[in-house]
């Protein structure tokens, strides 16, 4: 069973990369309650946010939850409207997009369908009056990284998009930013390009050092590549963590739901015991034995979240955990590597459930109106009371 | 059938209205002017047949083409059309510029109420608006009125009747047709391209020449074309505002046909002004091409 969609790169030399740990970490970027309104529409309300050096930090939320707006502050187009941005220290306030040691990617790309690929790459490079044969190297070498060698004298509309997002990316990074933002930048490529591209960022991400910032309505997308993802909505940032803790501990039912599949079962938070706790959620089903939770008082409503790949489908009554729930099966989502079944429990709480397709030939273990068990550990799902 | 009644169609209007009416103009340059109707000979005979055809083509010669260069009130009279021409492109281009992106650059609520009153002065008739400006231009007209009113100026300025005034009349009208084309090519641009440029460090100044100036070149190259071509044979605008010395190939047509009655030289300026002019618009249309593939 898949613990988490995917987690961050396994790179053997950052395992300890964990800045946000360290209370004497000197974060690089700071927005210190930052509000930014437009009219009467407030984008940004009152948000504090820490990013590191040589993070690949990831805005995550729905569209209009403010995390493009928190990367054109960062680019200089936008001026927060109460709070103060700093970069390395330094009050970014009043600084023009052109003066800021940031470069962004666009999501359109941007290029400048007038120039070539190289001269693209080198717009940048030439703005800072370097020397010809400085700008020379750095473009030849920003095309090695990007592995658009072959294609350096074409116009952006002669090639792919696939190479159109890599070319933005060289362009981006030719200046050697402090920060590289990234707008929504695998957005127009397709599915097995997307993925490819991601781990191609990754790479690119760690041999350059920069500090990247993306900006994603992907959540798959914000596991992949992000060392931190910051989930959005309206204007805040509803949790700051690495990808496995957001998708494993989320600290609110807003990011549970977000993030990933998620059953949302209401109960009455009980504590029989110091060391047991339980959920009770309807009357005539056994309540969830859950760890008990510091701070949460008996009698508390909560809410109960569980990924549906923690939960076991089985024909007989499983004695070996302590969870356990018996349902008939409504509907069966079949996704190739899993199965979803979505199974009714007597009370009518709809529970999904996902199992790994393991073996290609065997006969298909349930079927719809099969009467089945769901059961899982006590430490599989989350007691979340916002 | 159906396939080529449908091609037939314009390529039918095209021989009809243009084809043939060049042809007759050309023949009637290669003609003699004659006192008779027409005041031109030869004239075709079919009623002799084959011999008819013969005699007809051995009398046409390049007689007026010759005649043209002798007397050099022609050739000053097309340079000075063309000085008139590229002058006032090129000022059309500097005030219809700015226009044009201000159109582009205003709020999305604000650009179809920009964009008729550009279109407005076409509701009225093109020889009334020149009129119009007869009495803003005239020696007692509303300019000088109004400068001696504020008393900037004493003495009233002439300016009806000499080059400036034919300067601003072409301007005023052709500005629709740059204002148009340019107002196209940078409506079209991409505000994060202004962006990307400014977030790799130019300043706003900069990414207007790197980057507004270039892309909307496509704008630039088609409205010039509009103004120049038509500004070239340009004959109401000196004629109504210019003075004695303006000289402009048009007017010059005119008096050719009209005063002179000398038909077959004034088919011969026709015939040298379109060869002029087939050069601009070749490359307007290559240009035009260029554009749609550009697209694609």
């Amino acid at each position: 069973m898949a613990d988490a969609p995917r987690k961050p790169r396994p790179n053997p030399n950052e395992t300890d990369f964990v800045p946000w740990e360290d209370p004497d970490a000197v974060p690089l970027i700071r927005f210190e309650s930052v509000t930014k309104r437009f009219g009467d529409f407030t984008a940004i309300d009152d948000l504090s946010l820490d990013i590191f050096e040589k993070e690949f930090f990831a805005l995550l939320g729905p569209s209009g939850c403010g995390k493009t707006t928190m990367m054109r502050m960062l680019a200089g187009f936008e001026a927060a409207t109460e709070g103060r941005i700093t970069l390395g220290g330094q009050d970014m306030g009043g600084i023009a997009p052109n003066e800021r040691p940031v470069n962004m990617m666009f999501q359109s790309y941007a290029l400048f369908p007038h120039l070539s690929v190289w001269d693209n790459i080198a717009f940048g490079l030439k703005r800072d009056r370097m020397p010809k044969d400085k700008i020379e190297d750095r473009v030849n070498e920003m095309l090695r990284l990007t592995r658009l060698e072959q294609f350096a004298r074409r116009k952006p509309h002669q090639i792919s998009g696939g190479q159109r997002q890599r070319v933005a990316l060289a362009r981006s990074l030719a200046k050697a930013p402090k920060l590289l933002l990234l707008d929504e930048p695998l957005g127009a490529l397709d599915r097995k390009l997307r993925e490819e591209t991601q781990f191609e960022l990754m790479d690119i991400q760690e041999t350059t050092g920069t500090t990247f910032v993306i900006v994603t309505h992907d959540q798959e997308e914000a596991m992949t590549v992000a060392s931190r993802i910051a989930v959005m909505d309206h204007g805040k940032v509803i949790q700051v963590d690495t990808p496995a803790r957001v998708y494993e501990q989320p600290t609110s039912v807003y990011v549970a739901d977000f993030i990933g599949d998620v059953n949302l079962i209401e109960g009455t938070y009980t504590r029989p015991d110091p060391d047991h706790a339980e959920i009770a959620y309807a009357e005539r089903e056994p309540p969830l034995s859950v760890e008990p939770v510091e701070g949460v008082s008996i009698g508390t409503r909560v809410t109960y979240a569980i990924r549906p790949e923690k939960i076991m489908v089985t024909r007989d009554r499983s004695e070996d955990q302590r969870n356990w729930a018996f349902g008939k099966i409504i509907d069966i989502g079949y996704l190739g590597n899993v199965s979803t079944y979505h199974v009714e429990l007597a009370n009518g709480q709809m529970v999904k459930a996902a199992m790994t397709n393991s073996s290609r030939i065997a006969r298909r273990e349930f079927t719809w109106d099969d009467e089945v068990w769901l059961s899982w550990r006590e430490t599989a799902g989350v007691v979340l009371t916002a | 059938m159906k396939r080529f009644a449908l091609i037939a169609l314009p390529y039918g209007w095209l021989v009809a209205l243009f084809l043939v009416p060049f042809l007759i103009v050309l023949k009637i340059s290669l003609s003699d002017t004659a006192l008779a109707i027409p005041p031109y000979v030869p004239t075709l005979d079919l009623a002799e047949g084959w011999a008819g055809v013969r005699a007809f083509f051995a009398e046409l010669d390049f007689e007026n083409f010759a005649f043209l260069t002798t007397d050099d009130l022609y050739w000053k009279a097309y340079l000075s059309s063309l000085k008139i021409a590229v002058a006032s492109t090129l000022m059309a281009l500097i005030v219809g510029y700015p226009i044009a992106y201000g159109m582009s650059r205003a709020a999305d609520a604000w650009r179809p109420t920009l964009l008729m009153l550009v279109i407005l002065p076409f509701w009225t008739s093109f020889l009334i608006r020149v009129y119009a400006w007869k009495a803003i231009l005239a020696q007692e007209g509303f300019l000088n009125q109004l400068l001696m009113g504020l008393g900037v100026i004493s003495e009233p300025l002439t300016i009806l009747n000499t080059n400036t005034a034919v300067y601003i009349g072409i301007v005023y009208t052709y500005l629709p047709f740059m204002v148009l084309p340019l107002f196209a090519a940078l409506d079209r641009l991409d505000e994060s391209l202004l962006e990307a440029a400014e977030d790799l460090g130019c300043t706003r100044m900069k990414a207007f020449w790197l980057i507004t100036l270039p892309l909307s070149k496509q704008g630039i190259i088609a409205g010039s074309f509009l103004v120049f071509i038509p500004v070239m044979g340009e004959f109401v605008i000196p004629t109504l505002l210019g003075g004695s010395d303006t000289l402009m190939i048009g007017k010059v047509l005119w008096e050719e046909f009209f005063s002179n009655r000398d038909w077959p030289v004034a088919s011969a300026v026709a015939i040298i002004l379109l060869a002029i002019l087939i050069i601009p618009i070749v490359l307007f249309i290559k240009n035009e091409e260029k554009e749609w593939e550009g697209e694609t």
